[in-house]
């Protein structure tokens, strides 16, 4: 089994963050992959579907699964990350207020992030963008 | 304890999910910061919050949480409701506060997620 699933990630409005996220869920479940893997992959893709909204103008996320490891892919266009290491620091967070006002931007999306995966890897480049790769192991 | 316990410990409206109020609930969650949610609930929750948009319902559909108590009073939008129906989420409102709502839940039996370092 190889299954490849792609999605935009709109940025217009916030309202729809987590639409990937919510259809990936549905299709794992289909899919009978195990339920604690299936909420991993949801959990930490919400994350990063939310990062790309609010920070990079949305992107692409690509998610791969085979039979012992989902792979989620998301590349976006955005600003990049200056501090890799200080933006994985729980609490620390540059989202706008309006963004917490909507009950994100408590700088725990990164952590989540990787608490939930088994591996986690960030590319970022100033200016050029940000590409997130995560694996959750069946 | 049952979505019906609830209902009627903190004197909830039922805004959706009347037929599915004897589902259990094990544990509770109360936040408005969705990713303290994403961080430490655990399964079939409920979760007690003033944040009234549609994150909330998705944070919901991510944790597989049974319920959402809005409190304070608050009622959201239809497409919220809308959103929880199409996912099987029960949506009660409550006009009591959200330290009195946990208060009364922690009191009658029903325990917290998990704490920061537990596997």
């Amino acid at each position: 089994m190889n299954l490849n699933f792609t999605y935009d990630v709109d940025s217009e409005d916030f309202t729809r963050a987590g639409e990937a996220s919510a259809d990936i869920k549905k299709k794992l479940k289909k899919m009978n992959v195990p339920h604690e893997a299936v909420r991993k992959v949801a959990i930490a893709m919400y994350e990063g579907e939310i990062n790309m909204v609010i920070h990079a103008n949305g992107g692409v996320i690509t998610v791969s699964v085979n039979e012992d490891s989902i792979t989620m892919v998301l590349a976006d266009k955005g600003p990049g990350i200056p501090d890799v290491e200080k933006a994985m620091q729980e609490g620390f967070s540059t989202a706008p207020d309006n963004i917490r006002a909507l009950g994100f931007g408590a700088g725990m999306g990164l952590p989540n992030m990787k608490k939930y995966t088994d591996e986690m890897h960030i590319d970022t480049e100033i200016g050029v963008g940000t590409t997130v790769t995560m694996k959750v192991n069946i | 304890m049952t979505v019906r316990d609830i209902k009627n410990l903190l004197s909830c409206e039922t805004l959706w999910g009347e037929e599915l109020l004897d589902r259990k609930v094990h544990t509770a969650c109360g936040a408005d910061m969705m990713s303290d949610v994403l961080a430490f609930v655990k399964d079939q929750s409920v979760l007690i919050t003033g944040l009234v948009n549609l994150q909330t319902v998705r944070t919901a559909m991510m944790m597989d949480i049974v319920c959402i108590v809005f409190v304070r009073g608050k009622v959201p939008a239809k497409e919220v409701i809308d959103l929880a129906a199409d996912n099987d989420i029960i949506i009660l409102s409550t006009s009591q506060l959200m330290f009195e709502s946990c208060g009364k839940l922690y009191g009658a039996g029903l325990s917290g997620g998990k704490h920061k370092n537990e596997s």
